[in-house]
């Protein structure tokens, strides 16, 4: 590595880092960070740069642990700073030009396959790990590198001390933000606000509105001649449907499926909700509430609503295969069903083309035969922030492939 | 010339280093300031105290769901213009006299630099902020009525409040510098208690300190107490004059601290489970 490769080495590194693991941090980003430099809006301090950086690169305290992450593993945990902590302060300290990128490294940013990028910030961090003197590797290690470029001014004069660097790289290791990350359990008005993103607006359907402001508008300007701005309705014309396991494995869930059927029931936003509960798979009846003794035939929820319907069932898909795939399989002993589980969930799924499955467990957890076969059937999201985020994209997405039928060797009686 | 003076947080709000820093990179940067946090932590008072400790005039925008970017640049008022229309001695030619300027073509338009407050702009449309992408980049506008051009002479310093209901887009969080107030730690949130309270006692402090951080920790609550209700709460306590041990086993007018039906019955069965020790 060349001094002046190593101008450039700390920031390039961080920015890297965060585009690798996975943080959009685009250029308009990187140059307002550039410029708050130039002008010596950062104060020589590593925290000062800590969280100016973040302020500028991150726009949402959901990524702020993934920053924390990254600064610490560039710049040090609070025992061992890096090499490039202490470049970084030595540069801050004495600004004598802007660490540019160049042409290339530009286009590299916006070219870089993300999972590349990612596969070459695991590595660097894993051999963080090993040694932490090896800040330095972070450039130029061989030819396929694309942290390491040509052309910037010769360091500077070594100032940084080890004692000022300490609390940002505590700071970022401290990891206060965890609680905010996506993939962590969420809260009702959470789910609300990503609830609110299943909506249908139609322009087609129902009698055009009088827009008010806009005939006024109109007829003013027409010096009073009546002109009349009609426009079709605007209203959210989507229908969802919530079935909710509540069986004994869904047991340590009940918090947060409460949480979401809170959020979805109070959001009053679509034209249609309806709520049901079932006992580890859906059979011929449905339940308004975990302790109904009587329920609402499933065939009767099916052909009363329509087949537009967005459906979402939550449940860890997770019971006895005999639960799933056998006649009189139910878990509960006074029910006989004739109709296998698997069976009844493979006709919701074809009533409604739009469905997803929202999974209390998390995905390294997904495992087993009955969770395999219902995640074949529905379109499988882990019941968080991002799972919920992930499947309303799914829903809005539009029509999924049509069901194939489902194979009847599936269905067994004795296991 | 721009003003060098640093954010200082102001007698009423007490600001934590990392916000105090924050506000003057975005200043100097000439960035909108993006604020987000748990309601109640104080984003939309951050605008209010920046234009005082910086000695800067305040202009607010209260963004609502049907308001639209056009309607913070400027009105033109075709109704006033057609009703003067009818009477001679108006002069109805010139449009310009019913152009009315939105907060940000004033925040434009001042001769001296003002901070711009625009609250809640998840509450809009979603293109909303996308509207208004250009104008806050390039800081003008034409207004194609009378042809006007009105560029700012002073750029303003644009701070915006997020409750997060919205995603807002991505060219707009480009431009921005964010910041996310975290919840006070307890040592912050004394000191923002003594600046309001400065004769509250040491330990109904600490009592009500201990109950407020308990409620707050009760798993499910649908709106956690926040700042603004701690400090209602605590005017209440002290207008009763509440005996500060009482409050170890029970917490009076909680209906100042949880609002919503839901959380008071989910309260209530959590004091009757195995450790709930609140009410």
């Amino acid at each position: 590595m060349t001094a002046s490769d190593r101008q450039a080495a700390p920031f390039a590194a961080l920015l890297f880092g965060l585009r690798g693991a996975g943080l959009a941090v685009g250029l308009t980003e990187w140059m307002t960070l550039m410029q708050a430099l130039k002008t010596r809006v950062v104060r020589p301090e590593l925290t000062d740069f800590y969280r100016v950086a973040r302020a500028i690169l991150v726009k949402s305290e959901v990524q702020f642990d993934l920053y924390d992450q990254v600064f610490a593993a560039v710049f040090g945990d609070a025992e061992m700073p890096t090499a490039l902590a202490d470049e970084l302060m030595e540069w801050l300290e004495n600004p004598r030009e802007l660490p540019q990128l160049t042409a290339e490294q530009m286009a590299a940013i916006e070219q870089l396959p993300l999972d590349k990028l990612r596969e070459l910030f695991e590595q660097r961090l894993q051999e963080q790990d090993e040694r932490h003197d090896g800040g330095s590797r972070w450039i130029g290690t061989g030819g396929t590198s694309p942290f390491g470029h040509s052309g910037y001014h010769p360091g500077g004069i070594r100032v940084g001390g080890s004692g000022r660097h300490r609390s940002a790289s505590q700071i970022a290791s401290e990891r206060r933000f965890q609680d905010y990350r996506g993939d962590r359990v969420i809260d009702v008005r959470q789910m609300a606000v990503a609830l609110k993103k299943l909506r249908r607006l139609s322009r087609s359907e129902g009698q055009p509105e009088l827009d008010l402001d806009a005939t006024i508008d109109a007829t003013c300007k027409n010096a009073g001649e009546l002109e009349l701005i009609l426009q079709p309705p605007r209203k959210n014309q989507a229908r969802v449907l919530l079935l909710m396991d509540v069986g004994g494995s869904m047991d340590p869930h009940a918090r947060l499926v409460e949480r979401l059927f809170s959020a979805a029931n109070g959001l009053g936003h679509w034209r249609q909700f309806s709520a049901y509960t079932f006992h580890n798979c859906v059979y011929e009846t449905l339940y308004e509430s975990m302790w109904a003794q009587r329920g609402v035939p499933t065939e009767e929820v099916m052909n009363t609503l329509d087949p537009d319907t967005f459906l979402i069932v939550v449940g860890d898909a997770s019971m006895a295969p005999t639960e799933l795939v056998s006649p009189y399989g139910a878990i509960d002993y006074w029910h006989r069903n004739e109709t296998p589980g698997l069976v009844w969930l493979h006709r919701l799924r074809r009533r409604f083309t739009r469905s997803v499955w929202l999974n209390p467990l998390p995905e390294s957890w997904w495992r087993g035969y009955t969770i395999e076969l219902v995640s074949q059937l529905f379109p499988m999201m882990p019941l968080t922030l991002e799972g919920l985020d992930e499947a309303i994209d799914q829903l809005l997405r539009g029509r999924a492939a049509p069901v194939a039928d489902l194979d009847p060797s599936l269905i067994r009686s004795q296991w | 010339m721009t003003e060098k003076a640093a954010f200082t947080g102001t007698e009423q709000y007490i600001a934590s280093e990392d916000l105090r820093r924050i506000v003057d990179v975005a200043v100097a940067l000439e960035r909108p300031l993006l604020v987000k946090g748990e309601p109640g932590t104080g984003k939309t008072l951050l605008a209010y105290a920046i234009a005082e400790s910086l000695g800067l005039e305040l202009l607010t925008w209260h963004v609502k769901s049907t308001s639209k970017a056009q309607d913070g640049l400027y009105v033109y008022d075709t109704v006033q213009r057609l009703h003067d229309s009818r009477f001679d001695d108006k002069k109805v030619d010139d449009i310009s006299a019913y152009i009315h300027l939105g907060p940000l073509g004033q925040a434009f338009n001042s001769e001296r630099r003002v901070v711009l407050l625009i609250d809640e702009i998840d509450k809009a449309d979603v293109e909303f902020p996308n509207d208004l992408l250009h104008e806050l980049d390039a800081m003008r506008f034409v207004i194609p009525e009378t042809g006007e051009e009105i560029s700012a002479k002073q750029r303003p310093v644009v701070i915006i409040t997020s409750n997060s209901e919205k995603e807002l887009p991505d060219a707009f969080l480009r431009r921005s510098v964010f910041h996310y107030i975290a919840f006070p730690s307890r040592e912050l949130m004394a000191d923002i208690v003594r600046v309001h309270f400065p004769d509250l006692g040491a330990e109904l402090l600490e009592r009500a300190m201990d109950a407020f951080y308990a409620l707050r920790g009760v798993d499910g609550l649908r709106k956690r107490p926040s700042t603004s209700e701690l400090l209602d709460w605590l005017g209440a306590l002290i207008a009763t004059g509440v005996a500060p041990e009482s409050l170890r086993e029970h917490v009076p007018m909680v209906g100042t601290l949880i609002k919503r039906e839901q959380d008071l019955a989910l309260l209530a069965r959590a004091a009757k489970g195995p450790g709930g020790r609140v009410r």
